[in-house]
Formats: C-alpha cells, sequence, structure tokens
C-alpha cells in the first residue's frame, strides 16, 4: 500500500474519532443532530476509502448506507420527532463538559494503549490502528450514552457506537459481507423499535427525558 | 457422537436442524397475519411443540456439518433444553394470556404481535445455538434481544416502558462489545485461516486455534465476556435483568430466565473453548470465575431487599447465572458436568416458579410481595407449587438443584476452598432470602382478594416432577451424554 493511501485511511479514521469528541459537548437537540450526520458522512468516506484500497467492492455497500441512512434519513426523521416532542428549544446539561472531554481522551489513550499493544507489528499496520480508532469510537459512543440523560441522544449515542463498529469491520480485511449488511439491518431494525418506543414514550409522557423515568423505577411502589 | 445416537428406521421429511429454524419463522409468518387470538394461542402451542419434536430428532440424527450450521454434542443440549421450556412456556403463555385478555391489560391486536414475536424469539435462539458462524450467532443473539425488548414494553404502563428502554439500551451496549470482540476474533483468526468466509466459522477456528495471535484473542475475550455478560446477566452488567422479568408479561419473564441467559452463556462458552484451545492465550477461567462469584454474592444480598414477588425471582436468577458461569469457569470434567446440570435444572425450575407466579400475580391483582399472604390455603394448587419450586431453586435435598450445587461445591472445595467458602456464603445468603419471604407468601392467614383464573397445572408441575426426578435418580445415558459434553468443554 502506497503511503499516501495510508495516510488518507489514517486521516478519515482520526477524523471520526474527532467528530465523536464534537458529538460529546453538544447540548442543543438540533446541532448533535448536524454533528452525527456529518459523523456518518466521515464514516462512509472512511469505509468507501477502505473499499478502494482493499479492493473490496462489497464494502461500497455499507458506505452507501451510512451516507444515506445515518447521514441523511435517520438525522431527519430524528429532528422530526425532536419537533413533535418539543424539545428542539431545551437545552441538556451535559454533565460538566471538561470532565467529559478529560474522560474521553482518557478513553482514547486507552483504547490506543490496549490495541496497539495487542496487535503485534507483524499484523497489517493499516488494519492495525484502524482497530485503535474503532474502540476509541466505541468507548466515546459509550461515554456519550452514559453522560446524557434525554433519549433522543442517547440514540445519538448509540448510533455513534455503531459507527464504530463499523469502522472496525471494514477495517478488517476480507470479513464476510453478510456482517456487514446484518451490521447495517440491524441498526435500521434497532431505529425501528426505538422509533415505536419514542412514539409510545411521548403518548404517555410528556418528556423523553428519561430522569422522568427514574420515578418510576418499580423498587420505588 | 453422541451416546443416544441410533440409525432412524425412517426418512425425516425435512432436516432436523431445518425444522428447528424453519418451524418458528413460518409460524411467526403466520400468527402475525392471524386475527383470531384463540386460534393463534393454540397454534403458538403446536409449533412449539412441533419445534420441540424436531429437536429431539436431532438427538438420534446429526445433519452434516456446513459453514453455517452445525450440532455437536454441546449445543445440542442447549437446543433440546431451550424448545422444551419454550413448549411448556408456551401452554403457560395461553391461559396467562386468556385472563390478561379478560381483564383488558392486552388487547387481540397486541397479541397478534405477542405471539408472532414469540416465535420470532425462537427462532432467533435455535439459530444462535445452531449457527457455525460467529457472525450469524452474533445477529441471531441480537435477532432475540430486539424481539424480548418489543415484548418486554408490551403493557405500555410507565415501569414496562422503562424497563423494556433500560432493557434496549444495555443490551444494545452488551451487544456492541460482543460485535467488536466477534470482529477481533476474526482479526485474530485472518492470519492462520485465510481471507473470507472461513475466518469466521466456528469449526475452522477451533481446529486452527493454536495458530491465532494470543494477544488478539486475549483482549476480543474480554470483550466478548463484557458483551456476552451482558445478557447472560452476571453483574454488574445486570441492570436490566430484573426490570425486564418484572415489568413484561410473565411467559416472557419464564423465557428469558430459562431459555435466553443460557443461550448468552453459550455464547460465552464457545469463545471460551476457543481460548483455551490457544496455548498461548490467557486462560478465560479466572475471569469467569470472578464476575459468577460476584454475582452469586451480589444478588444474594439483594435479594433480602425485594418488594417485588417477580423481582424478586429474577435476581435469583442473576445467582443462579452466577453459579453456573462459576462452574464452568473452574472448568474440569466434574464442575463443567455440574455446570451443565445446574443450568438445566435452573431452567426448569425458574421457569416453573414463574408460571407459578405469573398465576397467583393474576390471582392477588399484585406483584407486591407485602400483598400475598396465605397461598396454600388460599390457592392450594399454586400454593404448593411454588413452596415446591422454590425449595427446588434454594437447592433443598432430594431435588435436582441440590444435587448440581453440592457437585459444583465439593469440586470447589478440593481445588480452591476460599473460593468455595464464598460460594457457599453466598448459597446460605440467598437459601435464607428465599425461605423468608416463601413463609411470608405460603403461610400464614390469606389476605387481599383471589381472583379466579384459569390457570394451567401440567406445565408447572411438569418441570417441578423432572427436577425431583433428576435430584433422585438421573438416567445413565444422559450422564453419559453429559459427561462427553463436559469433556468437550474442557
Amino acid at each position: 500500500m502506497s503511503a499516501q493511501n495510508f495516510d488518507i485511511a489514517h486521516m478519515l479514521a482520526g477524523g471520526l474519532v474527532l467528530v465523536s469528541f464534537l458529538l460529546l459537548y453538544q447540548d442543543r437537540m438540533f446541532a448533535l443532530l448536524n454533528v452525527f450526520a456529518l459523523h456518518a458522512v466521515v464514516l462512509s468516506a472512511s469505509v468507501a476509502w477502505q473499499a478502494y484500497v482493499q479492493d473490496a467492492r462489497h464494502l461500497y455497500v455499507p458506505a452507501a448506507i451510512a451516507l444515506v441512512l445515518k447521514a441523511i434519513v435517520i438525522p431527519v426523521a430524528l429532528r422530526r420527532v425532536v419537533i413533535r416532542l418539543g424539545i428542539h428549544r431545551t437545552i441538556e446539561n451535559v454533565a460538566g463538559i471538561g470532565p467529559t472531554m478529560l474522560a474521553g481522551m482518557g478513553l482514547v489513550g486507552l483504547s490506543m494503549v490496549v490495541m496497539l499493544k495487542a496487535t503485534s507489528p507483524s499484523v497489517d499496520p493499516l488494519a492495525r490502528e484502524d482497530l485503535a480508532f474503532a474502540l476509541s469510537v466505541v468507548l466515546l459512543g459509550l461515554l456519550m450514552m452514559v453522560s446524557r440523560r434525554n433519549a433522543v441522544s442517547q440514540i445519538v449515542g448509540f448510533m455513534s457506537l455503531e459507527n464504530g463498529l463499523i469502522l472496525a469491520a471494514s477495517g478488517a480485511k476480507g470479513m464476510p459481507l453478510v456482517v456487514e449488511i446484518s451490521i447495517a439491518f440491524s441498526i435500521l431494525v434497532a431505529f425501528i423499535v426505538i422509533g415505536v418506543f419514542l412514539f409510545r414514550i411521548r403518548e404517555r409522557f410528556d418528556s423523553v427525558d428519561l430522569q422522568a423515568l427514574d420515578e418510576f423505577r418499580g423498587e420505588r411502589r | 457422537m453422541s451416546p443416544l445416537a441410533f440409525q432412524l428406521p425412517f426418512e425425516l421429511p425435512l432436516e432436523p436442524v431445518t425444522a428447528v429454524l424453519a418451524i418458528p419463522l413460518v409460524s411467526a409468518a403466520v400468527l402475525a397475519l392471524l386475527p383470531w387470538y384463540w386460534l393463534a394461542a393454540r397454534l403458538n402451542v403446536a409449533a412449539a411443540l412441533a419445534t420441540f419434536l424436531a429437536a429431539l430428532f436431532l438427538l438420534m440424527q446429526r445433519p452434516d456439518r456446513t459453514g453455517y450450521l452445525f450440532i455437536d454434542d454441546l449445543n445440542v443440549v442447549f437446543v433440546v433444553l431451550g424448545t422444551f421450556v419454550g413448549f411448556t412456556t408456551s401452554a403457560f403463555s395461553a391461559s396467562y394470556i386468556g385472563h390478561e385478555l379478560e381483564i383488558g391489560r392486552l388487547t387481540p391486536r397486541y397479541l397478534r404481535f405477542y405471539h408472532a414475536m414469540y416465535q420470532m424469539l425462537m427462532f432467533a435462539m435455535n439459530l444462535a445455538l445452531v449457527s457455525n458462524n460467529i457472525g450469524i450467532m452474533w445477529v441471531a443473539v441480537e435477532l432475540a434481544t430486539l424481539t424480548t425488548v418489543a415484548m418486554v414494553g408490551i403493557y405500555r404502563t410507565h415501569e414496562a416502558l422503562e424497563a423494556a428502554w433500560k432493557y434496549f439500551i444495555l443490551g444494545s451496549v452488551g451487544i456492541a462489545l460482543a460485535l467488536f470482540g466477534t470482529i477481533l476474533v476474526y482479526m485474530a483468526a485472518r492470519p492462520a485461516v485465510g481471507e473470507g468466509q472461513d475466518a469466521m466459522v466456528w469449526t475452522t477456528l477451533i481446529a486452527n486455534a493454536a495458530g491465532f495471535s494470543p494477544e488478539l484473542l486475549n483482549v476480543a475475550f474480554i470483550f466478548l465476556m463484557l458483551g456476552y455478560g451482558t445478557k447472560v446477566g452476571l453483574a454488574p452488567l445486570h441492570a436490566w435483568l430484573p426490570d425486564a422479568h418484572a415489568e413484561g408479561p410473565t411467559p416472557i419473564s419464564a423465557v428469558l430466565s430459562g431459555l435466553l441467559l443460557n443461550v448468552a452463556l453459550y455464547a460465552v462458552l464457545r469463545f471460551k473453548m476457543l481460548l483455551a484451545a490457544n496455548p498461548a492465550a490467557i486462560s478465560p477461567g479466572p475471569l469467569m470465575v470472578t464476575m459468577g462469584l460476584v454475582s452469586v454474592v451480589f444478588a444474594a444480598f439483594m435479594l433480602y431487599r425485594r418488594r417485588d414477588i417477580k423481582r424478586f425471582f429474577a435476581y435469583s436468577s442473576i445467582e443462579h447465572m452466577g453459579i453456573i458461569t462459576f462452574a464452568f469457569g473452574m472448568g474440569g470434567a466434574l464442575a463443567n458436568f455440574a455446570g451443565l446440570l445446574h443450568m438445566t435444572m435452573h431452567s426448569l425450575t425458574k421457569s416453573a416458579i414463574f408460571f407459578a407466579v405469573g398465576h397467583i400475580a393474576q390471582a392477588k391483582g399484585t406483584q407486591r410481595i407485602a400483598e400475598i399472604r396465605g397461598l396454600t390455603e388460599s390457592r392450594p394448587i399454586l400454593g404448593w407449587g411454588l413452596v415446591l419450586g422454590v425449595v427446588a431453586i434454594a437447592g433443598l435435598p432430594p431435588l435436582g438443584i441440590f444435587m448440581s450445587e453440592f457437585l459444583i461445591v465439593t469440586s470447589t472445595f478440593a481445588r480452591a476452598p476460599i473460593l468455595a467458602i464464598v460460594l457457599v456464603l453466598g448459597l446460605l445468603l440467598a437459601l435464607g432470602a428465599l425461605m423468608l419471604r416463601l413463609s411470608e407468601v405460603a403461610f400464614g392467614e390469606p389476605t387481599g382478594p383471589n381472583n379466579p383464573v384459569h390457570a394451567s397445572y401440567v406445565p408447572l408441575y411438569a418441570h417441578l416432577a423432572l427436577v425431583l426426578a433428576a435430584g433422585i435418580y438421573l438416567p445413565g445415558p444422559l450422564v453419559a451424554w453429559f459427561r462427553s459434553v463436559a469433556r468437550l468443554l474442557g
């Protein structure tokens, strides 16, 4: 692989980590959805580049799915949900931007250490660093899910986590297509389920704030 | 080769392994379209019975292994047990659902959805068990999660929605970690096996495991253990489990405890075998032992503070999954044998308990332990069924769980006495909590309402009879079979 190809792949994967950081501190719903769309675009570019570099045409499918579904359809749909729920003006309390960002940096450092140690240098260097980036994106997605209370932000956190998984799968050379399509498919299914949930939650509660849901913990009945 | 194997005198119309997948899938489609709920409930039972019979044929006739499906001594145990509990639960569900419809907690439209999802769940679990491809196994476990999420939230109350949401989020995170682990296993296998499909086929993986990169395999196992461990309900990843058990329809609690936790455990075991086949990789045992033991002790303490009867037994499930994980983590022929036996007995007993609890909650109109009193007087058949079930789950002789727990404890004492002491402490604590609550619920002056219910006692007592029979006498072929599986697990 030429040095240039490697550098571009590196840049795109690194870009995904960067956008994950951007996601961490968005406190307005629309901004959050826009950044998520950017996340999906970067992912799509990254996967498409992998497809080109590895000469693996089937990888263009997940790239296209990421572009169409995650960068356009889902953000638009979630936008509508946000408007219908009337939470587009609310500012979400993100638990301290400073500590969250520091925790995020710690997680990225952790994933670098773990993955670079676990993979011997004899492994294809692109795959190796891709894995480290992918793990960072996964962990940042997890961090976002635990630091948010709003259901829509948790969904976005979950989807950014799944983006990290697709990055990992596309970096693993020759990984069968079955798995990739199923990943994309499961996201769709997951979204339908979530959509149903949101609908119901909206129907039953005035807010999608999960703190309101916590009131109904069975233990306190 | 299974000791039960023999040649069938006739040709089967369908390969049994195809049948255990096709029957639930086709029934799910039919049930989704069928508008008559009474017919749907019967069809659900019939489909579950047919799947169970097909699974029995698997004992006698192994299909040829392909890149997608395979049957060996290990997964056939899970398939037979799973389809059996699936069948009895569908019979319980038929009577349970009838009552829910009468009191208006569910509408016929939701029931259609419920029955279709039930069969989808059966399909997903069987697929996870018989698939030979770790990617497909992952997809199947994810599918099983999604179907149960939909069913947990079916009552659409505040609590049910919160439980389903929590289950969905935690389950998805777990399943995402498991996928990352699966990708890592592929990466570890690729240099040794080559690119493409082969590097995800489990039988190929295990044959070549010695040549994999041990460091990658280690990291992969951590992710798989955390990911699938979330679905097993091991502490500290258990938070979804009590809510999902308490707020969903009771048949789903029975399937969750009796089946789904086992399927996730099966996935962990498969990867444990993979690690064991690589001499340079870490030994997976200590991690499993630790998580198992923490779950046992944690759940035992938590049992004392439960006020909701289904939540109470959900914590007991965490405890028992902890015991089973502990046993498999210890490894060796005896502990593995005991773990398998314990898993079988727990599935049967816990689903029996949920059958009883489901009807009790319907009769009393509440799940609060404080409002349920004197069951053995007001509803003797259900009450004594519950007493028997709790005595069994607490591990008292002569029932089956006593034997498996006894084997686990004695085999551990011989090898790691300190761990055994902690385990026994957990078991005794749990026993105390179970007896305390049982005496409140089952004996004394009956209080509260006593609504009529069309209870089905057959599934409940069939399970308890099996547990009792296993405690008194284990048939020779079964012992030989479990022994061969225990050897396979290493």
